[in-house]
């Protein structure tokens, strides 16, 4: 079977093909010139003077601190989400109770709830329990956001085990704790790295709670430092950019060696 | 649905009817969800209710809130900036799903294709994913400086330059560069729906003699209106909890000009230290989501879903 050729669609595809490339060319060549040579030659220019100070220089500005920063929040927040989302969907998916299914209906409304909404009484509650410019203060608001996406992805995927393995399960005498470390947990890794990779993501692009739960220097999380430094510094632009480029660093490297992982999370992101 | 499942290795694969005999599958009690629940409502519930509390009292940040009653409640029905930012919220979403739909949808259609080059091309679509809302600000925000951008170099386009100097540029970047960020994300949306749409479809309509476009009008557009309808309240919900863009790129300048509901109420709070009256824009904010998300469940029919492989 032969189509002709979508015109309208190709050329949409071109044109934006030109948006996302030209900002990620400008972007790239800036962070790879010298200052002067960047507000010389203009950012659409070739550059003529390469250099990697812009990254160099990032570091010593303390963008290592915050890239250690936030990864010790992402870290975190996976674990937290890794140890409470699975009992839960185990619970949502198999138990029968009427306090489980109000629970999912929780969590179902706790969708909804925008991150927006809450920093007000966050930043109340974060401060009175001692936790500001703490970040144990950034990692437990993120983590419980994560959770309603997160409980609805992989209490989706716990419900395609079919009930013939519970049964099988259920003859050797099984308890619930064999049942989910022996059959739901192998069953459903697919959707634990799903969940797995939409809280990291959460967690390394958050910037909300960082911004109001966070002050100084050594609580600093890449999002925020990004934020900081085009407030101040925001005419040094290669410097700045080469910030972004870090910042998205480890995500593009997951993008290349697990990819299909990632737009799963992504999506889930997109879900929120 | 009764024949025999053979999706683990062996040692679990039974016969149905052998299964029904046993005993009684033993469940997971209510104990199960107890950790998760605790958490969600010390971090989510416990401060979605003490917003409804903190609006009805004042607090500058230090100290105890005090009761003060209806005042944060009588100061906001008489705000202008309130009024206005929530007009502001609704013409940013308006203009997003206007800009995002047609563009994601063409883009999700053609990239369903199966053709090499689409899946090349596709990758690199996909990249303005892999960055944060935060780093999507500063780039374009470098990228449309008037002094050292883009705008500096291709007078031809952009006049003067000083786009996020006028009310109608500042909110002109502000839906373009929601598109960059979104439209990627809506673009897979569409290309996942196109491409469970039957063949056999499109290969009736060809041997009617019907052309591409017809083909797209009569086949495609009808059988993605669930997934339109999905895409679309996903954007009408990011629409209006924009926040991270009009902080980095406007702060709700030029003037108020773009100043939506969600940064007058952080504006309020933490530049303002009237932490009452943010609570209050932070409950109409609850109010309007829970709405759209009342109708995206019913919508979505994610309550009913009984199985991942359903719905979406």
């Amino acid at each position: 079977m032969k189509r002709r050729p979508n015109y309208l669609a190709g050329f949409a595809s071109l044109v934006w093909l030109f948006l996302i490339g030209l900002p990620l060319y400008v972007m790239l060549a800036a962070t790879l010139r010298t200052r002067t040579d960047y507000s010389d030659g203009g950012p659409l220019s070739f550059p003529k003077h390469w250099t990697l100070k812009n990254y160099t220089q990032d570091f010593s500005n303390g963008f290592g601190q915050y890239f250690l920063n936030t990864m010790w929040v992402t870290l975190a927040v996976v674990v937290i989400v890794l140890l409470l989302v699975p009992p839960l969907s185990y619970a949502i998916v198999r138990s029968k109770g009427r306090l489980t299914s109000g629970v999912f209906r929780l969590f179902l409304i706790g969708l909804a709830i925008p991150a927006q909404a809450v920093i007000v009484p966050m930043f109340y509650v974060i401060s009175k329990a001692g936790l500001y410019d703490n970040l144990i203060g950034v990692i437990l608001p993120t983590a419980a956001f994560s959770l309603p996406v997160c409980t609805l992805i992989l209490s989706g995927v716990m419900r395609d085990i079919t009930s013939d393995l519970y049964e099988a399960m259920a003859m050797d005498g099984a308890p619930p704790w064999r049942v989910f470390f022996q059959l739901v947990l192998p069953l459903s890794r697919g959707g634990l790295s799903t969940i797995m990779v939409f809280s990291a993501l959460q967690a390394w692009n958050g910037f909300l709670f960082p911004l109001v739960l966070t002050q100084s220097d050594s609580s600093k999380v890449i999002t925020l430092g990004l934020y900081n430094f085009q407030t101040e510094h925001g005419v040094d632009i290669p410097g700045l950019l080469a910030a972004v480029v870090l910042s998205m660093l480890p995500i593009f490297i997951v993008y290349l060696f697990a990819r299909r992982a990632l737009v799963q999370g992504l999506m889930g992101v997109g879900g929120k | 649905m009764t024949t025999t499942t053979q999706r683990v290795a062996g040692r679990w694969t039974v016969n149905r009817s052998a299964g029904r005999s046993s005993a009684a599958v033993i469940r997971p009690g209510f104990a199960w969800a107890v950790p998760a629940t605790l958490f969600f409502v010390l971090f989510a519930v416990v401060p979605l209710v003490l917003v409804a509390v903190l609006s009805f009292t004042s607090w500058n940040g230090l100290g105890s809130p005090q009761w003060t009653g209806m005042a944060n409640w009588n100061a906001l029905i008489h705000d202008h900036t309130m009024i206005q930012s929530l007009w502001l919220s609704l013409l940013i979403t308006v203009l997003g799903v206007v800009v995002q739909t047609p563009l994601s949808l063409l883009l999700g259609v053609w990239a369903a294709g199966r053709q090499r080059n689409r899946a090349v091309l596709s990758a690199v679509y996909f990249i303005p994913l892999l960055l944060s809302a935060t780093a999507i600000s500063v780039l374009w925000r470098a990228l449309l400086d008037p002094n050292f951008g883009v705008p500096a170099q291709a007078h031809w386009l952009f006049g003067n330059g000083n786009l996020l100097g006028m009310q109608s540029g500042a909110i002109g970047v502000l839906v373009f560069v929601g598109a960059w960020q979104y439209t990627p994300f809506h673009t897979l949306i569409y290309q996942g729906a196109a491409r469970a749409i039957p063949q056999v479809l499109y290969q009736a309509a060809e041997m009617d003699g019907a052309g591409t476009i017809r083909q797209f009008w009569h086949i495609t557009l009808p059988q993605l209106r669930n997934t339109m309808i999905t895409s679309m309240i996903l954007m009408v919900v990011g629409g209006l909890t924009t926040f991270d863009t009009v902080l980095i790129l406007t702060q709700g300048g030029p003037g108020t000009d773009t100043t939506i509901s969600a940064y007058y109420m952080y504006q309020k709070a933490f530049k303002g230290f009237d932490f009452g009256g943010g609570s209050a824009i932070a409950l109409v904010l609850v109010v309007i989501a829970t709405i759209i998300s009342l109708i995206v469940v019913r919508v979505s029919g994610y309550d009913k879903m009984r199985s991942s492989a359903e719905g979406l």
